[in-house]
C-alpha cells in the first residue's frame, strides 16, 4: 500500500505523553470512550435511563421534604431552584469522583497502548456532560410543568454549563493524576467533594446567609455559577450575582480561582503523564 | 539491502526504573513523615541498546525473559520514555503489545473494532470500512453483533489480530502472538506476517521461538542484559540465543532428592561442562558433553565404581554407561573428581543425568537420580538419536556401464 510511496523521513519518537499524537485523534479517542462509556450505562440494561434518572430525583425529593418541611426554608422557588442546583452539581461531583480513578482503572489499556494519557479523564468528564445533558430535559420538564415561564434567558445556560465543565475538567486532571502516585487521593476527594456540596449554596440559597458574610462564600466558584444559573432559569425574585456578592470581586476571584485549578491540574498532569505507565 | 532506506533507527538508548524498597503510596503516609527518604532500587532494563532496521525488512527480537525485549518494545511504541538515547522511526507505527488490550466485553465485535481501530491509529471511517475485511480474516461473520464477553477466547484474539493486520501502518510492531493461540491460528498470523513483509511493510517481531525466528525473519537481534548481544542472520541468533539460554549450571536441583545412601561416600557435586572446559547445561547438537562428578570417601569404600545414565523428559532411558571401576580403593577423607567425555548425537531436547557410587562390585554407596539437567539444541529431528550412517545403491541388472555408488 504505502510502501510504493516515498519514503517516509525518520522521526524521533520521544515517548508518551498527556496530548500528542494528531489533534484528530484526541478528539476521536476521548468521543469514542465516552460515547462508549455512555452507551453502556444506559443501554446496558432496560431501564438504564430510567435508574440513572431515578437517582437524583429520588436525592431531589429527600431533600426537598427536609428543607421545606423541617428546616423551612422561605424561599419562592424553592424545589426548582434546588433541582436545577443538584443537576448542575453532579456533573463536577459524579465526573472528578469517576475521575479519581479513571487513569488507574484503565491500567489495561495505559500499559499496553499508545494514546494520548489526557483522553482518559476527559473522557470521563464528557460522558458526565452527556448525563448533565439527559437530566437537564428532566429539569427542563419539571420547571415548565411547576409554572416556571419559558424565557430567552435559559439560552444563556450552556454558558454556565461551559464554565462548570472548565471547572470540572482541572479538579478531574488534578486528581486522575494524583491517584496514581497517592492512593488515597480517592478518600480525600469524596470527603472534599461532600465538603464543597453542603459549603456551595446547592441545597440552601444565598439569601439565607446574612449579608455581612456573602462575600466570603463568593470565593467559591460553585456561588456566582449557580446563582447565575438561578438568575437565567427561574429568575427574579434572585438576587444577581454582583448583589449577593456585593462587589464585582464576587465573580473576579472565583474566575480566578478556577483559572489556577485548571492550570495547576493541567500542569500536574503533563508532569506525570510520560511516566503514568510506570508508576501503576 | 544496504541501500535500503532505514525505518528504525535506535541509538544508544537507555532505559531504567527506579523502584522504591518501601513504596510511599499514601499522602497520609508522606504527611507523617514528610522528610523520611525514600530508597529505591534502581533497574537498569537497557543499558545503550543499539540498531538499525531498514524498510521492508522483516527483524526478531529474541531475549531471556527479563533482557529487556518488551522495555525496548514498550520504548518505541511510546508507552515508556526513554532516559537517554535516540529513536527515530520513518512513518507510521502500529504497536501489537498484547492482542486484545483495549477489547471491551460489553461491547459487540463492531464496537470493538472500532474503538481498537482508533487506538491503533485508524480513522474512525477507515476503521468503519475495513470492518469487512477485518471480519472475513478473523472468521467471524455469524458472530459480529454478539458481546465480546460471549467470545472465545480463541474468537476474540483472532478478532485482536485481524485488526491489527488491517492497520495501514508502515511500521508493524508484535510481541509474542504466534506463541498464543492454537496450531492453525499460529500458522495464520505466520501467512500473514509473510504477506505483509511481501507487502513491504517493516515488522518487527518479538519471539521466543526460533522455529519463527529463522523461517520468518531476514534479520535479527538478540538482546541480553540489556544491551544488543548479537546483530544479525537470524540463525546465528537463534544459536546464540539457545546457547546462552542454557549457558550456566541452570537451577541446580533441590538436593533433598539426595536419592538413596551417602554414609560411606557420597557425590558431592555434578556438572556438564561444555569442549572449552565452561560449566553448561546447553549443548549443541553433536557437541560432545563432558561429564564431571566429584566424589568424597567418608569412610574407606573398596573397588568404588561409577556409573550414569541419560534419560529423556519423558522418562525413557537413552542412555546408561554401566558402573566403572574408578580405583582399587579409597581412602577416608579422599576427594576424586571424576570426567567422563560422552558424545552427543541426542535428539534437541532436555535430559536429566542420574549418577551412582558403587564399592566391592555392585553395592550402592550414592544414588543421586537427575543430577544434572541436559538440554540439547538445534534443529528439530524425529527419534531419539542421530546416529552416523551412510547408505549406498547397487545397480543388479547393468543397463548401461554406468556404475552408481554413493555415500
Amino acid at each position: 500500500m504505502s510502501a510504493a510511496a516515498e519514503p517516509a523521513a525518520l522521526q524521533d519518537i520521544r515517548g508518551p505523553s498527556a496530548l500528542g499524537g494528531g489533534v484528530g485523534r484526541f478528539f476521536t479517542l476521548t468521543w469514542l470512550l465516552s460515547v462508549t462509556e455512555f452507551k453502556l450505562n444506559y443501554f446496558g440494561t432496560v431501564f438504564g435511563y430510567l435508574w440513572s434518572l431515578a437517582r437524583p430525583l429520588l436525592l431531589f425529593a429527600v431533600l426537598y421534604t427536609v428543607f421545606t418541611r423541617i428546616i423551612r426554608f422561605d424561599v419562592p422557588n424553592y424545589a426548582q431552584l434546588l433541582l436545577l442546583n443538584l443537576t448542575l452539581f453532579s456533573l463536577f461531583s459524579e465526573s472528578t469522583t469517576r475521575a479519581v480513578r479513571s487513569v488507574a482503572n484503565n491500567e489495561n489499556i495505559v500499559r499496553k497502548m499508545q494514546f494520548p494519557r489526557l483522553v482518559i479523564p476527559l473522557s470521563v468528564v464528557l460522558t458526565g456532560l452527556f448525563n448533565l445533558g439527559l437530566n437537564l430535559i428532566a429539569v427542563f420538564i419539571f420547571l415548565l410543568a411547576t409554572g416556571v415561564e419559558p424565557r430567552l434567558t435559559w439560552l444563556a445556560l450552556p454558558l454556565i454549563v461551559a464554565a462548570l465543565v472548565v471547572m470540572t475538567i482541572g479538579a478531574s486532571l488534578l486528581v486522575s493524576a494524583l491517584f496514581v502516585r497517592f492512593r488515597d487521593v480517592f478518600q480525600i476527594w469524596s470527603v472534599l467533594a461532600l465538603v464543597l456540596f453542603y459549603g456551595s449554596p446547592v441545597l440552601w440559597p444565598v439569601e439565607v446567609l446574612p449579608e455581612s458574610m456573602r462575600f466570603l462564600l463568593f470565593v467559591n466558584p460553585f456561588a456566582p455559577l449557580l446563582e447565575e444559573a438561578r438568575l437565567l432559569m427561574i429568575g427574579p425574585p434572585a438576587p444577581s450575582v454582583v448583589d449577593a456578592a456585593g462587589s464585582v470581586f464576587g465573580i473576579i476571584a472565583p474566575a480566578m480561582i478556577v483559572l489556577a485549578l485548571c492550570a495547576v491540574g493541567l500542569w500536574t498532569f503533563v508532569r506525570t503523564a510520560p511516566r503514568v505507565a510506570e508508576e501503576l | 539491502m544496504a541501500e535500503r532506506p532505514i525505518a528504525i533507527e535506535v541509538k544508544d538508548l537507555h532505559k531504567s526504573f527506579r523502584m522504591p524498597s518501601h513504596r510511599v503510596s499514601t499522602i497520609k503516609e508522606r504527611a507523617v513523615r514528610p522528610f523520611s527518604p525514600i530508597d529505591y532500587t534502581t533497574l537498569h532494563a537497557l543499558r545503550g541498546i543499539s540498531f538499525r532496521v531498514a524498510k521492508g525488512e522483516f527483524m526478531g527480537i529474541a531475549g531471556r525473559n527479563g533482557s529487556g525485549k518488551t522495555t525496548l518494545l514498550k520504548l518505541l511504541a511510546s508507552i515508556y520514555r526513554a532516559d537517554s538515547g535516540r529513536l527515530r522511526v520513518a512513518g507510521s507505527l502500529a504497536p501489537l503489545i498484547e492482542l486484545g488490550v483495549g477489547f471491551n466485553p460489553n461491547l459487540t465485535a463492531r464496537e470493538n473494532v472500532l474503538l481498537n481501530g482508533v487506538m491503533m491509529g485508524m480513522t474512525p471511517r477507515e476503521a468503519r470500512s475495513r470492518f469487512d475485511k477485518i471480519i472475513e480474516f478473523a472468521e467471524l461473520e455469524e458472530f459480529v453483533e454478539m458481546k465480546l464477553k460471549n467470545y472465545s477466547s480463541g474468537m476474540s484474539m483472532r478478532l485482536a489480530f485481524a485488526v491489527m493486520v488491517q492497520s495501514d501502518a508502515d511500521v508493524l510492531m508484535v510481541d509474542e502472538v504466534l506463541a498464543v493461540g492454537d496450531a492453525s491460528f499460529a500458522q495464520k498470523c505466520a501467512d500473514e506476517f509473510q504477506r505483509l513483509h511481501d507487502e513491504g511493510r517493516t515488522i518487527l517481531l518479538v519471539t521466543h521461538s526460533m522455529e519463527s525466528l529463522r523461517s520468518l525473519c531476514d534479520h535479527a537481534i538478540l538482546i541480553e542484559d540489556g544491551v544488543v548481544d548479537l546483530d544479525g542472520d537470524p540463525a546465528d541468533v537463534a544459536n546464540r540465543y539457545l546457547q546462552i539460554n542454557f549457558k550456566g549450571p541452570g537451577q541446580a536441583p533441590p538436593q533433598s532428592a539426595d536419592g538413596a545412601g551417602g554414609e560411606a561416600g557420597r557425590i558431592a557435586e555434578v556438572w556438564l561442562e561444555d569442549s572449552d572446559g565452561e560449566r553448561s547445561r546447553g549443548f549443541p547438537h553433536g557437541s560432545p558433553i563432558h561429564l564431571v562428578a566429584v566424589i568424597e570417601a567418608k569412610q574407606e569404600i573398596n573397588r568404588p565404581s561409577f556409573g550414569f545414565d541419560i534419560r529423556s523428559s519423558g522418562g525413557v532411558p537413552v542412555f546408561a554407561s554401566g558402573s566403572q571401576q574408578l580405583a582399587d580403593s579409597l581412602k577416608r577423607g579422599d576427594r576424586v573428581t571424576f570426567r567422563a567425555t560422552v558424545p552427543n548425537p541426542l535428539r534437541p531436547g532436555s535430559y536429566a543425568i542420574s549418577c551412582g557410587l558403587a564399592q566391592s562390585g555392585s553395592r550402592p554407596v550414592h544414588w543421586r537420580p537427575r543430577i544434572a539437567e541436559l538440554v540439547v539444541w538445534g534443529r528439530p529431528q524425529f527419534g531419539l538419536v542421530a546416529l552416523d550412517w551412510s547408505w549406498e545403491l547397487e545397480r543388479e541388472s547393468q543397463a548401461d556401464a554406468v556404475e552408481t555408488t554413493r555415500e
